[in-house]
């Protein structure tokens, strides 16, 4: 414990007083609340009461709003993040689970789960623009660098489906293992990297060419293979470490961004669903959903470093950039 | 970064050319099913005309979504037998359509009936219904993959909850018909493999009659009362009825207030239209959707085994029954079906390993394998026959 505090106070002291702290937002899915978590404190410092069922979440580029699609409510609702308090919402379509802001912030992709199609949605004017038909079942999102293409998974028909966005027609199809759920580009849009729930694997794809190049699997001693189902996905920004939540295997793995071997399991919470980043990589933050807590990961020295207790069933996490 | 345009560009040229040129893979399922009268106690519960066809065809839709863009295309035949028909006839007949992949709701003899029959054209068969151990032991075929889970799959998942909540007594109620005595013979053996104990068994004579009477409640509420008294002491009421006779009378009637689990009360499932867990709650909705009614366990049999034809068709990128049963029965069969962990076949059995679930008919209650209950390579073969008690010599 008090190596732990020890920790915690050094980090404090070498990162000085900031401005401004960064601020994680954590999507309760039960408990519909979003708690906020200062990233300097570790400690939740907010709980916000949302709609139903809230899990995909994410920041607009300023800061200024924090989305979160509330799913049993079918809209994402947009949290001032100065005053705290739900003040809009967007057409999402049905049943909005995850979703992506295009790399300028202007648009905003939503995956409909239950009819197999994504929704675009233009921001400043709120109102949407259009819908793109792909595979059964489509949830996980991820955008290249540039913006050109989206990259949506469908969890029935097993594929990570090409669109290019400027046609918003579907340019290719790729197979991966079962249940794809989450889908992250490198920053330098060298690789896609997509997450199979059920198969136990991550695809590494070549965005160019639409092949899988490579198909990192895991094993963890003691653990029956079903239990390994990976989810999200984040590569630091210098694309040498890749972080995948395992889910009820309860840990995250390490994956060398190069060799696309895995070099540590690392043990947070009970189920562990998504992740993100402060944004001076410092800290990753991961959504434990059964024990209700989300653990933070010191990124350079690869440990646990805390456990915070935050709403019932925590699901999705985002962090300010600012 | 200007290349990738380019690339892209030509990628869509030739994946349009494709499309256009080549013909696209047929794959031709059938649906083999037998006409059945089962009157239900539970007005609610009478099964719909079409029962797991309906299930086979939302599959067929999900497997043409994910063919559209793979240029494979899936069709179902239902081949529907009057009581009477040959299912031997009906298979001879399906393959004269150019159907070699048959999902069937059928009881045990007439699925061996209908096997045997496809097994000179190399016919490969999903049996989605029917529940009978013996299929999967010493009448077991390998050209049977079974997507239903057996008696003893049920059986043993309905003990493993009885066990860890500690109702080890069991008071055992048995149908008077064959199937009835089948899964009470299933229970028995969960109780012995898991540690309950069956303090008594009686039985409940089928006398005839109508399921439905304006003035009946007076009369169940006193006959039941009646049947269960004098009892040893006892935790948990396990009623084997898969005849529907008088299981769904049980609960709350009974002279001891103890709860009811088997037939009625507390049911072992594939599934059940109040599964919302693993997105499920997709699977619900798409399916009402679709049908305008509630997805039934058989409905989801059908589903599972149309989807594990599909993933191996667009795995394989091939219709063959032996591509699809090689790709089926091997472990690079992941299978997603909305049970939390992918589903693979026991190559003892060819029986798809699955959780079962236990419900109310309202909620999930639990499902098992139940922590604890362990395995040296997976949990679910804790259910049902494991290798080493196999029977079956696949042929």
């Amino acid at each position: 414990m008090w190596r732990v505090a020890l920790v915690v106070f050094a980090a404090m002291i070498s990162a000085g007083v900031p401005a401004r702290a960064y601020m994680a937002y954590v999507s309760n899915e039960k408990g519909n609340t979003v708690s906020v978590i200062d990233t300097d404190k570790l400690a939740v410092v907010k709980t916000i009461k949302v709609g139903q069922r809230p899990r995909g979440i994410e920041l607009t580029k300023d800061d200024k709003y924090c989305l979160v699609a509330v799913g049993d409510d079918d809209t994402i609702q947009m949290i001032d993040t100065k005053s705290g308090e739900v003040t809009a919402t967007l057409p999402s379509g049905p049943d909005p689970e995850l979703f992506i802001l295009s790399p300028d912030g202007n648009l905003l992709y939503v995956a409909n789960e239950n009819d197999n199609t994504v929704t675009v949605i233009d921001m400043k004017k709120r109102t949407p623009l259009g819908e793109v038909q792909v595979g059964v079942e489509p949830e996980g999102m991820g955008i290249s660098p540039d913006g050109k293409i989206l990259v949506n998974t469908s969890e029935t028909t097993n594929m990570a489906h090409f669109i290019d966005t400027a046609t918003r027609k579907i340019v290719a199809n790729v197979l991966v293992d079962s249940r794809p759920r989450f889908a992250a580009f490198k920053s330098d849009g060298s690789e896609l990297w997509v997450s199979s729930e059920v198969g136990g694997t991550v695809s590494i794809i070549d965005p160019a060419r639409h092949q899988v190049i490579k198909k990192i699997t895991f094993s963890i001693p003691g653990l029956r293979s079903e239990s390994i189902q990976p989810v999200g996905i984040n590569i630091t920004r210098d694309n040498k470490t890749g972080f995948v939540a395992l889910g009820p295997a309860n840990r995250v793995a390490v994956i060398d961004g190069k060799t696309h071997e895995v070099k540590k399991y690392l043990l947070v919470g009970q189920r562990v669903w998504h992740m993100a980043f402060t944004p001076d990589e410092k800290y990753l933050l991961t959504t434990n959903g059964i024990s209700n807590d989300v653990s933070v990961i010191d990124v350079a020295k690869l440990k646990v470093i805390k456990s915070i207790q935050v709403g019932e069933l925590p699901w999705g996490v985002t962090i300010t950039k600012h | 970064m200007t290349r990738l345009p380019i690339i892209v560009l030509a990628l869509l040229l030739s994946v349009t050319a494709s499309a256009v040129t080549a013909e696209p893979l047929n794959v031709k399922i059938g649906y083999l099913r037998r006409a059945r009268h089962l009157e239900t106690i539970s007005l609610v519960q009478m099964p719909p005309a079409d029962d797991g066809l309906a299930g086979a065809q939302m599959a067929v839709k999900d497997n043409d979504t994910t063919g559209r863009f793979l240029n494979q295309h899936y069709s179902l035949t239902d081949a529907h037998l009057k009581s009477g028909d040959d299912p031997a006839a009906a298979v001879e007949q399906l393959f004269k359509q150019d159907v070699s992949l048959v999902v069937t709701d059928l009881p045990a003899d007439a699925l061996l009936k209908a096997a045997d029959a496809g097994k000179a054209h190399g016919m490969l068969f999903f049996n989605a219904a029917a529940p009978d151990d013996r299929l999967r032991q010493k009448d077991c075929r390998a050209n049977v993959i079974h997507t239903a889970p057996s008696r003893a799959m049920l059986a043993d998942g309905l003990a493993q909850y009885l066990v860890w909540k500690k109702w080890t007594r069991w008071l055992l109620v048995v149908g008077s018909h064959e199937r009835d005595r089948l899964y009470a013979d299933a229970l028995k053996r969960s109780a012995k493999r898991f540690g309950a104990k069956i303090v008594e068994e009686r039985v409940f004579k089928d006398t005839g009659g109508a399921r439905r009477t304006d003035s009946g409640v007076v009369q169940v509420q006193r006959q039941i009362p009646v049947f269960t008294q004098q009892a040893p002491a006892y935790d948990v009421l396990v009623a084997a009825d898969e005849s529907e006779v008088f299981a769904n009378y049980l609960p709350y009637r009974t002279w001891d207030p103890r709860p009811v689990a088997g037939s009625a009360g507390l049911v072992p499932t594939s599934w059940d239209a109040s599964n919302g867990l693993w997105g499920g709650i997709q699977m619900q909705s798409r399916f009402t959707e679709q049908f305008k009614r509630l997805m039934t366990a058989l409905d989801m049999q059908a589903w599972t085994a149309v989807r594990m034809i599909g993933e191996a068709v667009s795995r394989k990128n091939s219709a063959d029954p032996k591509v699809i049963l090689a790709f089926l029965d091997s472990p690079q069969l992941a299978l997603g079906a909305f049970k939390g962990q992918k589903l693979t076949l026991r190559d003892w059995d060819l029986q798809l390993r699955q959780p079962i679930l236990l419900t109310d008919g309202r909620t999930i209650v639990s499902v098992s394998p139940q922590e604890g209950f362990l395995h040296q390579t997976s949990e679910l073969d804790t259910l049902g026959y494991d290798r080493p008690e196999t029977q079956c010599k696949l042929q």
